[in-house]
């Protein structure tokens, strides 16, 4: 059997308690909402782009559970600072880590949100992991739409 | 209720029977993450007892043949367990004549099947179908389609706080235009029963039909359709210890009579030239193609096991839990119970502060306790009472006091691991 404690490490039970950037931008150049029919968890995601293709601003707002609000925190602090193709890197390495065995080139490059190594010996719980970064795909990809995780 | 056995009257001998039952339920018996397994998802599905899978694979072993076509002995055989099967559901049900009994595939399918055949025949544009606040989500779509196709109305009757329906809201929204009042007998989020009884009487005196949703009902109240004189009583095998992919639609003989059919196949007609078909009686003529033979068969043998213990019995059991297990968790601190009206059937819907429903049920799941979270089909409902999920222990006749105690220590473990 799995540890709990290690589906809910001390990082990420601290970051769905107090979630980081947790608000709106009034301008963002982009922005996508994320919903998960399944449990009707919500997320939206505020995005400044610069004209370098740099993520310089990045905030979320929504409710959900631990490991959605969690991820959806972790994603933002990985990300302000990032250009658009290291996100794009990011989310296909997250994607790895929660679903398979990514190498360790991929886990070395996670960095802090290799936390989430626990969510893939619980397969009802990906979908919340992963709603955030299906959101900034969205977001990053098509404007100002909606992700869902069906 | 003359059908139901009432020998059992003493808590103690209540008590007896009731531990009996849990050892007819063979997935009961097994442990999930090396702790016993308390299901407590029993609104979501029920497990089976051994009566009903031994039909199932014994009707599949010796007695399988399709029905109503071989001359032959064994559909003979399986056309008479069939509708053998149809005449337990119709007792079951307090139904006046097996004709108004229509094997389906379940309440979705049911309700489906009134709103296209009756809807569609019965309602024009600016007609009113009245549904409620705590429908799920398969009384509140199908009515949708409908009212999109034919540019109806849909009107919903509000809850109040404690998760009852608001009747003078209702009465206000009857008018010359209801043609359908629909709604759920017990409500799946809540453990609400409703006052159908007055409802129906009140939808009747503006003349309009009324359909039941009966899937939380039909496993822990008894069901009477003609002393509640609904018009459509709709319900599924797999929330009453049958098997999945089976329920019923009870209607009214005169109203089946004059619908057309749902789907058209095979079964379903007298008659077919290239000119013109005509159609089988009630109620083959909403049963086109093969049915799901074993399905029904095992749904009578779930109907006879629930009539073994009796409704009166089940019900009292359930009440004597449910009042436990609000008292047990309803006072940990932060914890909300959704729903609480005093008619109530044994369905624990809460929230509980600092801790998201998915959370609960993960680390619920690692004592072995399964319940469900999330919005439980019902998100207007959820959106009444400010949630979008809640997390739901619901009852049933094997469930018991100890179940109760391990939800209560696995809850406690739960604040504990969120530190709350
Ligand atoms: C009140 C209510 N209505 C309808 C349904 C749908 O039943 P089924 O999925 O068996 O068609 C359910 C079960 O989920 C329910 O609880």
């Amino acid at each position: 059997m799995m540890d709990l404690g290690e589906l809910y490490k001390e990082v990420i039970v601290d970051h769905s308690q107090h979630p980081r950037n947790f608000g709106r931008l009034e301008k963002p150049t982009h922005k996508a909402e994320g919903f998960n029919p399944i449990c009707g968890d919500k997320i939206t995601l505020y995005l400044h782009v610069d004209d370098n293709d740099v993520i310089s601003e990045i905030v979320f707002e929504g409710r959900g559970c631990a490991i959605s609000m969690a991820s959806a925190s972790l994603l933002t602090e990985a990300l302000k600072g990032k250009t658009i193709e290291e996100a794009n890197t990011l989310f296909h390495g997250f994607h790895a880590l929660v679903t398979n065995a990514p190498t360790q080139a991929t886990q070395n490059k996670l960095e802090k949100l290799r936390v989430f190594a626990g969510v893939k010996a619980f397969p009802s719980r990906v979908k919340c992991a992963t709603l955030a970064w299906h959101t900034l795909q969205t977001a990053l990809t098509r404007g100002d739409q909606r992700a869902t995780t069906e | 209720m003359s059908r139901l056995p009432s020998s059992v009257s003493t808590t103690n001998s209540l008590d007896g029977i009731m531990a009996k039952v849990r050892h007819d339920f063979p997935a009961l018996q097994q442990s999930v993450h090396g702790k016993p397994l308390v299901y407590l998802d029993n609104a979501a599905s029920t497990q089976k007892p051994q009566s009903v899978i031994d039909t199932i694979s014994h009707y599949y072993a010796f007695d399988y043949a399709n029905v109503h076509r071989g001359i032959h002995y064994l559909s003979e055989r399986a056309t008479r367990a069939y509708e053998d099967a149809r005449e337990k559901v119709r007792n079951f049900i307090g139904a006046s004549t097996s004709r108004e009994v229509i094997f389906v595939r379940g309440t979705t399918e049911a309700i489906n099947l009134v709103a296209q055949s009756y809807g569609r025949m019965h309602l024009t544009e600016g007609d009113e179908i009245v549904i409620t606040e705590m429908e799920h989500h398969s009384n509140i779509v199908p009515w949708q389609l409908l009212c999109e196709q034919i540019k109806a109305t849909l009107k919903v009757i509000p809850v109040n706080d404690t998760g009852e329906l608001i009747l003078e809201a209702y009465e206000r929204l009857l008018g010359p235009r209801t043609r359908l009042v629909a709604l759920t007998h017990v409500s799946n989020a809540l453990g609400t029963i409703n006052p159908v009884k007055q409802i129906i009487a009140m939808a009747h005196a503006h003349d309009a039909r009324v359909l039941l949703d009966g899937a939380q009902a039909a496993a822990h109240i008894p069901i009477d359709v003609q002393d509640l004189n609904c018009d459509f009583y709709a319900f599924s095998g797999h929330k009453l210890y049958g098997p999945t992919g089976i329920g019923a639609l009870y209607g009214k003989a005169e109203l089946l009579e004059a619908m057309p059919p749902y789907q058209g196949g095979g079964e379903m007609i007298r008659e077919v030239t290239f000119e013109k078909t005509t159609y089988a009686d009630i109620p083959q003529k909403f049963e086109a193609g093969t049915p799901h033979i074993v399905g029904a068969i095992g749904l009578g043998t779930a109907v006879d096991y629930l009539s073994s213990i009796g409704l009166m019995n089940i019900g009292q059991h359930e009440q004597e839990l449910l009042s436990y297990a609000t008292e047990t968790i309803g006072d940990l601190p932060g914890l909300r119970i959704i729903g609480t009206s005093p008619h109530k059937t044994g369905i624990l819907s809460f929230d509980l502060r600092g801790i998201h429903p998915h959370d609960i049920s993960t680390v619920l799941d690692h004592e072995g306790v399964a319940v469900r979270a999330g919005h439980h089909c019902a998100m207007p409902l959820m959106g009444r009472f400010g949630v979008s999920a809640t997390t739901r222990a619901s009852l049933s006749v094997y469930n018991n006091r100890s179940d109760i105690d391990t939800l209560k220590g696995a809850l406690d473990k739960a604040r504990a691991f969120f530190s709350l």
